[in-house]
């Protein structure tokens, strides 16, 4: 941004489209969890109203995929900092046969399609006779989870000097003390970004979700089913609208962070 | 200072050490007053990466209270000896004793030493205080008693009233202080420093050389200071070993290693020699004996000047001439076809009669004392 003034107008004219693009069917969300219309999406609104939130409040099996949703991602979150975190640290500070590979295949998961991990964890669960549960969207969600802490902490492993640790078991602190006391502090602000990003990646996650699921529905599974068979069409909007809200202040908090110390 | 002996510091150990480690009852502590032990001592250590012999086959004493320099190129084995000695490397092969001690198998949290780091190592996240005092917290060391010894260890590296600022509001100068602090304020039996001064500037650097002197006196904690600057190893050190290709090449006092160069490598790397071999050396000693002989002790004198008995001389002419204001740095061709270094103090000369100097036929003389015999 240091010369403003000279900024060819197509290039404007790009960014300006690309951004609406991106953001008005947000807002046409936002827009339409007000209207009086409960069928379709007519426009102009023929009315405003409040009335779906309320309406939306009243609905347990809303609140259920709620419920569930927050469990997965907390329990998936939970796992993909200890997991993580702990990967991390062996990449970095030891050098053993295979190591590339380790970090490669952990980042994997990220990368490959979430219908190919999907399809692979329903067989492998059918294939070990496990029944869908709770448990197995969990076990789904932390496979991408891990990522997101592993890339953070080992990034900011790489930036903070190897000798700190050495300098810290010099000075009379074991490998317990050290980590307490230098390691944590060092990556803390890299988990909680991290951490906020696996929760949000979670929380809203559709594909793989569907693969290990059984009869539960977490919310964007939910949203979903209600796309397909409608009914109060503006509560799905209204819940759309708290998603969008939920989600966007760990990410907002999350980018905040990590640029602080970059 | 082992049972509250020999040493009596001024004013940093008025705590005998003892105080210092029953704190920590992991910490070797069974040491005898009057031991006549090597503070540290390696026997035949090798340390070998794979294929690369980083450490091979090195033996070496350091005394109690001595300043001793590892001396060497990079690569040469001197980073990784200190790092054996502080415990972040294992030796593959040998044993490693402090103060008469085996702990070729401890971990470094376990050894009496403190190590100040090339990079400094600080850590960010804490004030300059509590780095400085880490290590008397890990060692669950009082508050009272942490904050007076603190205080003792700015004052000592003279950065009294900066406890509270961060490392990265310090200049490299004060950052390298607070690393010094941090190691020395757990009062260790020996001290290791790798390369500290390497990221100062040259100013700062010779002031800080004198200051570490300064500080050695009075703690009289043993030292040993890896550097590759051959001048600074031989300001500081009361002893020093010139490590090449993982082996040590010589030890002894900086007078020593600079007037009588054991080998072909030390006189090159300590100080500027010339090597004088084969044919040359021979039409000049009448032996085939390489020798080295120092460029400030060679005189250059005009061809008809007589030579005394205990004198060696050769001809030559002088191919280049180097004015550095102090001194001249002569290059002179010998017939037989090699250089020879020759530095002159400018005592009455000027730039413009040195540069006038170029192309004249010389004779270079020096007395048979100075010539060191070398292995090759």
């Amino acid at each position: 941004m240091t010369n403003t003034s000279r900024k060819p107008p197509a290039l404007i004219i790009a960014t300006v489209g690309a951004l609406l693009f991106l953001h008005v069917p947000l807002a046409i969300i936002l827009l339409y969890s007000f209207t009086t219309d409960d069928r379709t999406y007519t426009f102009p609104l023929p009315g405003l109203t409040l009335r779906w939130f309320p309406t939306a409040w009243a609905r347990a099996d809303l609140w259920q995929a709620l419920w569930l949703s927050v469990k997965v991602a907390g329990v998936a979150t939970a796992i993909a900092l200890t997991l993580g975190s702990l990967i991390a640290l062996a990449i970095y500070r030891s050098k053993f046969f295979g190591r590339e590979a380790i970090s490669f295949l952990v980042i994997l998961p990220i990368a490959l399609p979430g219908i190919v991990t999907g399809i692979a964890l329903r067989s492998a669960l059918s294939l070990l006779d496990l029944n869908f549960s709770y448990w197995t969207i969990v076990v789904g969600h932390a496979t991408f989870c891990v990522v997101t802490v592993y890339n953070n902490v080992i990034a900011r492993l790489r930036r903070t000097s190897a000798s700190q640790i050495e300098a810290s078991m010099d000075l009379g602190a074991n490998s317990f003390q050290t980590f307490r006391y230098i390691v944590l502090p060092a990556i803390a602000t890299a988990l909680l970004a991290g951490g906020m990003l696996a929760f949000a990646l979670s929380f809203d996650e559709v594909i793989v979700t569907t693969f290990t699921a059984g009869q539960q529905a977490t919310l964007p599974i939910w949203i979903f089913s209600q796309l397909v068979r409608p009914r109060d069409r503006p509560v799905t909007n209204v819940v759309a609208v708290f998603v969008i809200a939920i989600t966007a202040i760990p990410i907002l908090l999350a980018h905040r962070l990590t640029s602080k110390d970059a | 200072m082992a049972g509250g002996g020999s040493f009596a510091p001024p004013a940093l150990c008025r705590k005998p050490r003892e105080a210092a480690i029953s704190h920590s009852p992991s910490a070797i502590v069974t040491h005898s007053s009057s031991s006549p032990a090597p503070a540290v001592s390696f026997v035949n250590v090798s340390r070998h990466f794979g294929e690369v012999k980083a450490v091979d086959g090195v033996s070496l004493d350091i005394n109690d209270g001595e300043f001793f320099s590892l001396l060497g190129p990079s690569g040469s084995g001197k980073t990784t000896c200190l790092r054996l000695v502080a415990g972040f490397e294992q030796p593959t092969a040998g044993s490693i004793q402090l103060h008469g001690e085996e702990v070729a198998n401890l971990p470094p949290y376990e050894r009496d030493v403190n190590t100040v780091f090339q990079d400094y190592a600080l850590f960010p996240h804490m004030t300059v205080g509590e780095n400085v005092a880490y290590g008397l917290m890990i060692k669950k060391v009082p508050k009272p008693e942490r904050d007076k010894r603190l205080g003792e260890m700015l004052e000592l590296v003279r950065l009294p009233g900066l406890a509270g600022r961060r490392p990265s509001q310090l200049s490299g100068g004060q950052r390298q202080r607070v690393a010094l602090a941090r190691a020395l304020i757990n009062h260790p039996r020996v001290l290791l420093l790798d390369e500290p001064l390497g990221a100062l500037d040259l100013k700062l650097r010779q002031q800080m050389q004198i200051e570490l002197k300064a500080i050695q006196r009075q703690v009289r904690i043993t030292f040993v200071f890896v550097t590759h600057d051959q001048e600074e190893a031989l300001t500081m050190s009361d002893r020093l070993a010139v490590f090449n290709l993982g082996k040590i090449e010589q030890i002894g006092s900086p007078a020593e290693v600079y007037e009588h160069p054991a080998t072909a490598f030390v006189a090159g790397f300590v100080g500027v020699s010339n090597l004088i071999r084969g044919e040359i050396a021979q039409a000049i000693t009448g032996s085939a004996q390489t020798f080295s002989i120092r460029p400030e002790k060679i005189q250059l004198r005009d061809l008809g000047q007589p030579v005394s008995g205990d004198e060696y001389s050769v001809e030559g002419r002088i191919r280049d001439v180097i004015y550095l204001g102090m001194h001249t740095r002569y290059l002179v061709e010998l017939s037989g076809g090699s250089d020879l270094t020759v530095v002159e103090q400018n005592l009455r000369t000027t730039s413009m009669d040195v540069l006038a100097a170029r192309g004249r036929a010389v004779r270079l003389v020096w007395q048979k004392a100075h010539v060191r015999p070398v292995g090759n």
